[in-house]
């Protein structure tokens, strides 16, 4: 299985997309064949002709009139098709009550991803590019952006919604079988369009319910003497400038939230793979990874940046 | 016939007065204050090409660049300023003036006049398109160009995000363009309503012309939307309004509404003069008269409405409404009826006809093959469900190059094989031209059919590279593969044509016993077109017509003087003389382009550039000392001798 | 030949306004850290060893713009407001307390200056210092319109009218 393609459906809006795509497509494919073979065909007859034939013109109407009513009659099964799809999909867990809520903001060129806790405000769950949701539930996602247009399309889930500055649109999602899947901007947004990637985690209940705890807890203090030190270097250097850290003196909201970073798959909103190596090279120098990001090329010593990889680790 | 031809006297001073009266004047000067419809008409179609080549070397540089995952070669800065500059050249430098440039050469001879009615206002759209292009890409090589894509959407264009005279210069350019369009558009419309030779009532008219017509009226209605659109971005950019701000009141929703009420039509302003292409062609190469003249023109009426009915098929993911989507879905799958009646006809055509398999006829079949996969994917494009997943990504990039190339370059190509003896007098070469058919059959199809998958495997659009992960790669190295033998193809045409323009064999008046009037002149046509005006007998105008065909006498050989007839029955109305070959139009375009460039850098320039306008304007319309002499003749009650009756 | 130097020239003006530095060296990226504590210096100011500070970005449209979105974000807005002013001094009117030049306005911000404006040497690298500047410096009106964006997004630079 594919991890972002529309045709690898591993929910029920993407699997009724995914069907009605097939029946077009076949019906497409078949249309085409059919057309092709005429074409064929009269290139043939066209060839033997010595002369051109004028006398059959009735029969052409005639045939070409029965054509162009196939066609009509096919576009209204076509149309038929895709307006119940259309509806099953757009109308999908409006009248559920068992909604989660996930509001996710896009940025140029990352996702901020918060689960609002209407009780409860201070539990809100704040997260970057990676959404979680539990299978065999139908998530309602709030989109919206903080600058300029953005489009959220998780292909095995849904189709994709664009985040239009001033307004939320809602999209609702579900999986029905747990998985992580890629999901990607597709609207163009800038330079980096391209590194605007998020991860989807479906999970069991059971999953969920422990990923939420442990999301809602502040971050791990660290224990070890290495970590200790690069806790300092992340509070004295311009870190904490823009990232926050839940549980410590690092309130920036200009970056993503790293109280849980060490637990992500992906670091530069799809950029790499998060792992130490790559974690050092993006701490020393972003704009070379990801040219016109924000976060700026950070010169500390070696033992500095071991230090912090090292606190960073600990925020599973 | 021929006996007849032999009988008539030569009217060789009748052709040395007509050259001398229609003809064009030597040097720099001489070219520049040009104003007749066939060199207008060539410049619009080698402009347009060259800048063909140019959005095709971009294209190769994505290719090249997407042809691996995680490649460097181009910076995201560099990335989005080529795929803006290659779909804002395609769309406005190439594809639309290379379809109003074929119909300024064409139009008039096919339907029997001398020029189009204004002259002038058509070397002014020529030159003010020109200017425009170069401006697009002296920014380009400034390291300016436009880098929010052809379709600039607010407000990543806007004044906040898009920093510098970038979009400015992607807004200006489409006041450019849209200028030549709109100008083309009204001569056309003129030409073909007022000017038709007699006996070319309306069912008698070509249908290369009648798809030229329904295009015109298209750029009438659909260009002043864009162009309304770019402007007010340019006034939230460089005079603080609020057009497309939401914090005050404007919204970012009505510039794509407006964009793509302009952009849909354009589709197919881009097309429909493919599918005239394809009649010219089917119908020469068939050696009969098209089947369903009457359903085919009803079709590009149809095709031409409808197309104003669809365009919220671009937005189903901003969030449109139910019912409102449905309409639009049931609107993009029902245009495709008009379309699919046209290829039936042209079939049944075939099917019936004495057919000839030559380099164009190639190029038709080239265009069955590629554009009904177009047409196709279009149909699920217009599904809102299925739009909502495959909106944005490679799948459309492959959709709309199958609209575009399968629908216009392919019977365009075809065009260019097919009226390459009316243009030189030569023939090219047939080895040559299916050579580069065959290539740009397989090569379009290797570099654009696996772009399908990849858009529904999950690659966006306008991304400057992917991770090795995606399983992008393969894909888009096969495509980048095919890219290369499109380029061949293109290469092989143009050695074709450069080779066989002065060398080839000579082609006479009408090598393919077509069936316009184009082909009843000698190759290539002579400045005033007809020695004497043509009569019409039918609608194939040189098949109909009878032996001893009648002429139209009576026109002056001394002066620029056109027949204009009735709208309905073409029925000769009056005579009407047209001005000669002119600098104003080349003037004004400087002094417009001072107004237009420089009122996006300081709003005064647009008033100085204006003011200057006004003044080449008064010798625009100056009159010569001889129409004074006649008009206050004419006043005092003292009829001028004519004569030439 | 005075084609040619208006070309050159052409594209000299315009390649500068229009380059947008996306990949900071590391160099551009050094951190200064403050010199001098407070900028209230006797008699006419003295940049001392900072004299050389040039503003690598002058009438450069891409740093205006980074600069802006960095004012934003660094909550100079807090402060400043939208340049109207507020708790910190207006950056939209005539008068300069500490100077209106680039390197003063460098120095303001690095070195930070009595009464409130904290100093941001060392906190964020240089570059973004020197975007702030420029992005300062065409609120101020010294950049040039060419350069600068006519309006934001979302917020007018100058007072909303009050409804009647």
């Amino acid at each position: 299985m594919r991890i972002q393609s529309a045709l690898d459906p591993a929910g029920p809006q993407a699997a009724h997309i995914a069907h009605l795509f097939w029946t077009f497509t076949w019906i497409c494919v078949g249309v085409y064949v059919v057309t092709l073979l005429f074409v064929l065909v009269a290139t043939i007859k066209g060839r033997r002709n010595a002369e051109p034939d004028l006398t059959k013109e009735h029969t052409l109407g005639i045939g070409v009139s029965a054509a162009a009513g196939v066609t009509v009659v096919i576009l209204f099964v076509l149309l038929v098709a895709s307006v119940a799809t259309g509806s099953a999909v757009g109308t999908f867990g409006e009248s559920d009550p068992r909604q989660l809520e996930v509001a996710v903001t896009g940025h140029q060129w990352w996702w901020e991803v918060k689960y609002p806790d209407a009780l409860n405000p201070s539990a809100t769950v704040t997260d970057a590019n990676e959404i979680h949701i539990p299978i065999h539930t139908k998530v309602l996602l709030r989109i919206q952006t903080a600058d300029v247009i953005h489009s959220l399309w998780i292909p095995n889930l849904h189709g994709k919604r664009d985040l239009i500055p001033g307004r939320v649109n809602k999209i609702w999602v579900e999986a029905d079988q747990p998985g992580v899947f890629r999901a990607q901007c597709a609207e163009f947004c800038g330079l980096q369009h391209a590194h605007m990637a998020l991860v989807v985690f479906a999970h069991t209940a059971e999953d969920f319910a422990q990923w939420k705890a442990s999301a809602s807890q502040g971050a791990v203090t660290p224990t070890t003497p290495s970590a200790l030190r690069g806790q300092q270097v992340f509070l004295g250097a311009p870190c904490a400038k823009c990232h926050n850290i839940v549980g410590v003196d690092a309130y920036g909201t200009i970056g993503p939230d790293l109280t849980h970073l060490a637990s992500r798959k992906t670091l530069g909103a799809g950029t790499l793979i998060n792992n130490r190596g790559n974690l050092g090279g993006w701490i020393s120098n972003a704009p070379a990874l990801k040219p016109g990001v924000l976060m700026p090329p950070n010169a500390m010593s070696a033992s500095e940046l071991q230090d912090l990889l090292a606190y960073l680790e600990t925020l599973k | 016939m021929s006996e007849l031809t032999i009988e008539q006297p030569d009217f060789a001073r009748e052709r040395a007065m007509l050259e001398k009266t229609w003809g064009k004047n030597r040097g720099l000067l001489g070219w520049l204050s040009e104003t007749g419809h066939k060199p207008i008409g060539l410049r619009y179609i080698v402009t347009a090409f060259v800048f063909f080549g140019l959005g095709g070397l971009e294209a190769a540089l994505m290719r090249l660049q997407l042809s691996r995952p995680d490649n460097h070669l181009l910076n995201p800065d560099l990335y989005n300023q080529i795929f803006t500059v290659h779909g804002t050249t395609m769309m406005f430098l190439f594809a639309v003036p290379m379809m109003l440039g074929m119909g300024i050469y064409f139009v008039p001879l096919m339907v029997g006049t001398r020029n189009v009615p204004f002259p002038k206002l058509n070397a002014y759209g020529y030159f003010v398109y020109v200017v425009g292009g170069i401006f697009l890409y002296v920014m380009l090589f400034l390291g300016a160009a436009p880098d929010a894509g052809w379709f600039s959407y607010v407000p990543l264009s806007g004044p906040t995000f898009d920093p510098g005279k970038r979009a400015d210069t992607w807004a200006q350019m489409i006041t450019f363009t849209e200028f030549s369009g709109l100008i083309v558009a009204v001569e056309i419309v003129v030409c073909v309503f007022k000017q038709r030779a007699p006996g070319m009532s309306l069912n008698r008219i070509p249908l290369f012309v009648w798809s030229m017509v329904m295009v015109s009226f298209m750029v009438i209605f659909a260009m002043p939307a864009v162009m309304l659109d770019s402007t007010y971005l340019i006034f939230d950019r460089t005079f603080s309004m609020h057009f497309y701000n939401r914090a005050e009141g404007g919204d970012p929703i009505f510039f794509q509404h407006i964009f793509w009420f302009f952009g849909h039509p354009e589709v197919y302003i881009i097309f429909i003069p493919g599918l005239g292409f394809m009649s010219s062609i089917i119908t020469a190469f068939t050696q009969r008269k098209i089947f369903g003249y009457t359903a085919i023109v009803c079709t590009l009426v149809t095709t031409a409405f409808m197309g104003f009915s669809v365009w919220v098929h671009h937005m189903f993911a901003t969030g449109i409404p139910q019912l409102g989507s449905s309409f639009f879905t049931a609107a993009s799958l029902m245009i495709t009826v008009p379309t699919g009646v046209q290829i039936f006809c042209w079939i049944a055509t075939i099917w019936t006809g004495r057919l000839r398999i030559a380099t164009p006829m190639l190029f038709a079949f080239g265009f069955f093959i590629t554009f009904i996969i177009g047409g196709l994917t279009g149909v699920q494009l217009g599904s809102v469900p299925i739009d909502w997943q495959v909106h944005d990504t490679f799948f459309v990039v492959a959709h709309l190059h199958y609209v575009l190339i399968g629908g216009a370059v392919f019977p365009l190509f075809g065009a260019f094989h097919f009226w390459f003896p009316k243009w030189t007098g030569r023939m090219y070469s047939e080895a040559l031209g299916k050579l580069s058919f065959w290539l740009l059959l397989i090569g379009f199809n290797v570099t654009f059919f696996p772009m399908h998958i990849l858009g529904l495997h999950g690659m966006p659009r306008r991304i400057y590279t992917y991770g090795a992960e995606t399983g992008w790669g393969p894909l888009n190295a096969l495509a980048s593969m095919g890219a290369v033998l499109i380029t061949l193809s293109i290469l092989t045409m143009l050695i074709n044509f450069a080779a066989h323009r002065r060398r080839g064999a000579l082609a006479g008046p009408n090598p393919w016993n077509a069936d316009t009037l184009e082909w009843s002149v000698s190759s290539p046509p002579p400045a005033y077109n007809f020695l004497h005006l043509p009569t019409v007998a039918g609608p194939n105008a040189v098949w109909d017509a009878a032996p001893d065909q009648p002429y139209v006498t009576g026109m002056r050989f001394d002066k620029r003087e056109l027949l204009v007839t009735k709208t309905l029955d073409a029925e000769p109305d009056h005579k009407h003389e047209i001005p000669g070959h002119s600098l104003a139009p080349f003037l004004l375009t400087l002094t417009s382009t001072l107004g237009l460039i420089g009122s996006i850098f300081y709003g005064w320039w647009f008033t100085v550039g204006m003011i200057i306008s006004a003044v080449v304007l008064v010798y625009w319309f100056w009159p010569n000392r001889e129409e004074v002499r006649e008009h206050l003749a004419r006043d005092r009650g003292i009829v001028v001798a004519e004569e030439a009756r | 030949m005075c084609k040619r130097v208006a070309l050159l020239a052409l594209v000299a003006f315009a390649c500068h306004r229009e380059i947008r530095s996306i990949q900071p060296s590391a160099q551009d990226a050094a951190r200064a850290l403050p010199i001098r504590v407070s900028g209230l210096q006797p008699g006419p100011t003295q940049l001392g060893s900072s004299t050389a500070l040039n503003n690598p970005y002058e009438g450069n449209a891409y740093a205006i713009s980074q600069g802006q979105q960095l004012f934003n974000k660094y909550n100079c807005s807090g402060c400043h407001f939208h340049g109207g002013g507020g708790i910190g001094p207006p950056l939209m009117d005539e008068e300069w307390i500490y100077g209106s030049s680039p390197a003063q306005i460098y120095i303001s911000i690095a070195e930070g200056r009595p009464n409130g404006m904290p100093s941001w040497g060392g906190h964020i690298p240089d570059y973004q210092i020197w975007q702030l500047v420029t992005y300062v410096r065409s609120v101020g009106g010294f950049e040039g319109k060419v350069a600068t964006a006519s309006r934001s997004e979302g917020m007018q630079a100058k007072r909303a009218e009050e409804p009647k």
